[in-house]
């Protein structure tokens, strides 16, 4: 990887631009000139410019968002930093990213989210956290969201510990409302789930792996919806693992309700055949599922049912996952892998357009967690990412730019890959 | 007579060839346990080490005097799962241990895949003692051998296992051996007790104890543990006693005795009665003897040739 600051003017030639805010693809040339777009028109004089980038071959879209992040800090340094979490991002094509509050001290005040803010100042990617929803993330107490939305928190979550209690997720949802932020709530029943490592299934009872069934999960996004229904506030649903979790939240879609989702890349290119490896970078929360889950995620990506891909990159230092399976932390990195995964299952196999790919991963998650994103014309800011759609590649160790590497994809085949971004002024090769 | 295996991980996938010639190996090692001198040179010089982070006394136990049968060094290796949690990781565990050089390793673990984890760590032949709720081969070959040594085949027999077949790595070892050997496997428990989709396994599934009796040649009953009771899944032993307990009365009303066993320790009274574990079609003894065979011919056939 390599960034460089542009001070004066570059010029991209012979981009293929997929812009998702009118759908449309063409070919064009990019003068950017002090960090925002000057100028696109096909044929640009290679004199107007003080460097000149020729893109034949590759595609630019903007840069992508990601709302489900961990970067580890404060607290778990020795998994990932916002720093070297950012440099991940950047390998990914992400420009903005979301992170998630479950760091110690959990960014629960307005000092924390200011933290967030500061570390990330002199990045290239922007980062906004997530704040969460009880003091602690302890499942008692309202944060103060009013003024943590004030001091730039762009959601509320308590990640991985579900809000157990029905009346307190009714207060939860209510209050939200009053700073038009979404309510993220971690969708599991924790009696139901018990110890459950992996999906309940066949494979668990062939493996003999204690399971977490389906239904955990569906229980919760039902009671949750009810809830955000019965008291007319938005709500996001994180992950979305299952069939059932789908066919949920279409009809409350259908019914009107002001629900969102994301799922993982994990959860549409993996099943839960993987754990015949045993191996614990395979075991994330919510599990990998049965292959008909896995297809009817990619089912609710193309009808609309879910909103945005977002990784859950979720970084754990190595020994804390060569371990035996009941002790592995939970999750997988995935900010390198989701656009090389995306297309490789998504787009490659005809199951999603490039451009209904593209939307997944920028303006539908910037619209529901209200994030900026600079459209594609003259005058906007420069923010956008460089891919080749068609370029085979195996992804290695050394293609992480994570400080952990516990992902079940070293060694995968992949037909797509990010090659370079540019924002806030700089240019970044990967 | 070589294995298509390198380790012992379990059966699943393990061929009906070497199924066989562990199970042949195994008879002929039987015969050296019936001679005055009950000791073979076989494995003279190889190191194995038991490594049980589980407590057991007779797998252990039984591993221990096969190891020694064979003339081979042993070092014994126990701690209780709970220590691992509060220090050492299995990782600094085993690294250490092998830093000082070990050919054959045992282990018993409370977690489904740690033999698997076990093996990207050290080199030596490694042979699973129980992982968790996932498999028990060296039982489930003891008590295939124990069948074949009452009926000669195992193609076409009615096997029934009952109990809490959810938890239990017996039970899932026996399944997929049996299966592989051609036999008929019934499982019965209460529904509390039947893994999601056990169907799948390739068995047929019973709520019915009756049922399962009349099915059966052999009845391959399971130990219950009692912390179940409590925890939702079955309301007490009692209840679980009239139920699903083997008892003669039951067994009277069969139109032929059935093979009785019991993969130990017993809990006399609740999942079998007295009378029925210590009667003449019992066979329980006979697989504690023929599992140390059977670990004789497992390490003989993974290690001998090292």
């Amino acid at each position: 990887m390599e960034k460089r600051a542009i001070t004066s003017s570059i010029l991209f030639k012979n981009a293929k631009v997929i812009d998702p805010f009118q759908e449309k693809m063409y070919d064009t040339d990019i003068l950017v000139d002090k960090g925002k777009i000057q100028k696109l028109s096909k044929n640009i004089s290679e004199k107007e410019a003080r460097e000149q980038i020729d893109l034949k071959g590759l595609h630019v879209a903007p840069g992508f968002v990601d709302l489900h992040v961990h970067f580890r800090e404060p607290g778990y340094e020795n998994s990932e930093t916002i720093e070297t979490g950012c440099r991940a991002a950047l390998a990914g094509g992400f420009t903005k990213v979301c992170c998630m509050p479950n760091t110690d001290p959990a960014i629960d005040t307005r000092e924390t989210v200011r933290f967030i803010y500061e570390k990330a100042e002199n990045e290239i990617v922007d980062v906004y956290p997530i704040a969460a929803v009880t003091k602690g993330r302890k499942g008692a107490e309202l944060t103060e969201m009013v003024e943590l939305a004030e001091a730039g928190a762009v959601a509320f979550s308590d990640d991985g510990a579900p809000i157990k209690n029905a009346q307190l997720m009714r207060f939860v949802l209510e209050y939200s409302k009053i700073t038009g932020k979404p309510v993220i709530n971690h969708a599991e029943d924790s009696q139901l789930k018990a110890n459950g490592i992996m999906n309940e299934g066949v494979v668990s009872t062939q493996l003999g792996i204690s399971g977490n069934p389906g239904i955990a999960e569906q229980i919760m996004i039902d009671r949750d919806l009810r809830l955000a229904e019965f008291v007319n506030a938005r709500i996001h649903i994180p992950h979305v693992s299952t069939a059932g979790s789908v066919e949920l939240i279409r009809q409350a879609k259908a019914k009107g309700l002001t629900v969102t989702a994301e799922a993982t890349p994990h959860h549409f290119s993996l099943n839960d055949e993987y754990m015949r490896s045993f191996d614990a970078n395979g075991k994330v929360s919510p599990p990998l599922r049965a292959d008909e889950d896995r297809l009817a995620i990619i089912a609710g990506l193309k009808d609309g049912t879910i909103d945005a891909i977002a990784t859950d990159h979720a970084p754990h230092i190595y020994d804390t996952k060569e371990t035996s399976l009941d002790m592995a932390s939970y999750g997988m990195i995935g900010l390198e892998t989701a656009f090389a995964l995306a297309m490789t299952n998504l787009v490659h196999k005809e199951a999603l357009t490039l451009m209904e790919l593209i939307k997944l991963l920028t303006v539908k998650p910037a619209a529901l967690m209200q994030l900026p994103l600079p459209i594609f014309e003259k005058g906007a800011e420069a923010n956008f990412t460089i891919f080749n759609p068609d370029e085979w590649w195996v992804f290695s160790r050394k293609n992480i730019y994570s400080k952990s590497y516990n992902s079940p994809f070293i060694g995968s085949e992949f037909t797509g890959r990010v090659k370079g971004v540019f924002a806030k002024g700089h240019y970044v090769t990967i | 007579m070589n294995l298509s295996i390198k380790h012992l991980f379990g059966l699943e996938g393990v061929p009906k060839e070497d199924i066989d010639s562990i199970l042949d190996t195994a008879f002929s090692f039987r015969e050296v346990l019936e001679r005055p001198i009950k000791k073979v040179p076989t494995l003279k010089g190889v190191t194995v080490v038991n490594l049980f982070f589980e407590n057991s006394t007779r797998t252990r136990i039984s591993f221990e005097l096969a190891e020694k049968r064979l003339s081979a060094d042993t070092v014994n290796f126990s701690a209780a799962s709970s220590s691992l949690t509060k220090g050492e990781s299995l990782r600094d565990t085993i690294q250490n241990l092998f830093a000082m050089k070990m050919d054959v390793v045992v282990m018993r673990h409370p977690v489904p895949g740690s033999v698997k984890l076990l093996a990207q760590f050290v080199d030596a032949v490694i042979i699973n003692a129980g992982d968790g709720t996932h498999e028990h081969p060296t039982q489930a070959l003891l008590d295939m051998m124990s069948m074949k040594e009452k009926y000669g085949s195992l193609n076409g027999l009615n096997v029934a296992i009952i109990g809490d077949i959810r938890h239990s790595r017996v039970a899932l070892s026996n399944i997929f051996g049996l299966k592989t050997m051609g036999a008929n496997v019934l499982l019965c428990g209460p529904p509390t007790f039947i893994p999601y989709g056990a169907e799948s396994l390739g068995v047929k599934v019973t709520y019915n104890l009756d049922e399962a009796l009349e099915f059966a040649d052999v009845v391959n009953i399971l130990r219950i543990q009692r912390e179940r009771q409590g925890k939702g899944q079955i309301p007490s032993l009692r209840e679980y006693r009239n139920v699903y307990g083997v008892t003669q009365q039951r067994l009277s009303k069969l139109k032929r005795p059935i093979t009785i066993m019991h993969p130990g320790p017993i809990n006399r009274g609740v999942e079998v009665d007295s009378d029925v574990a210590d009667s003449e079609h019992s066979i329980i003894l006979h697989q504690v003897l023929n599992g140390v065979a059977v670990r004789m011919s497992i390490l003989y056939l993974l290690a001998g040739g090292r």
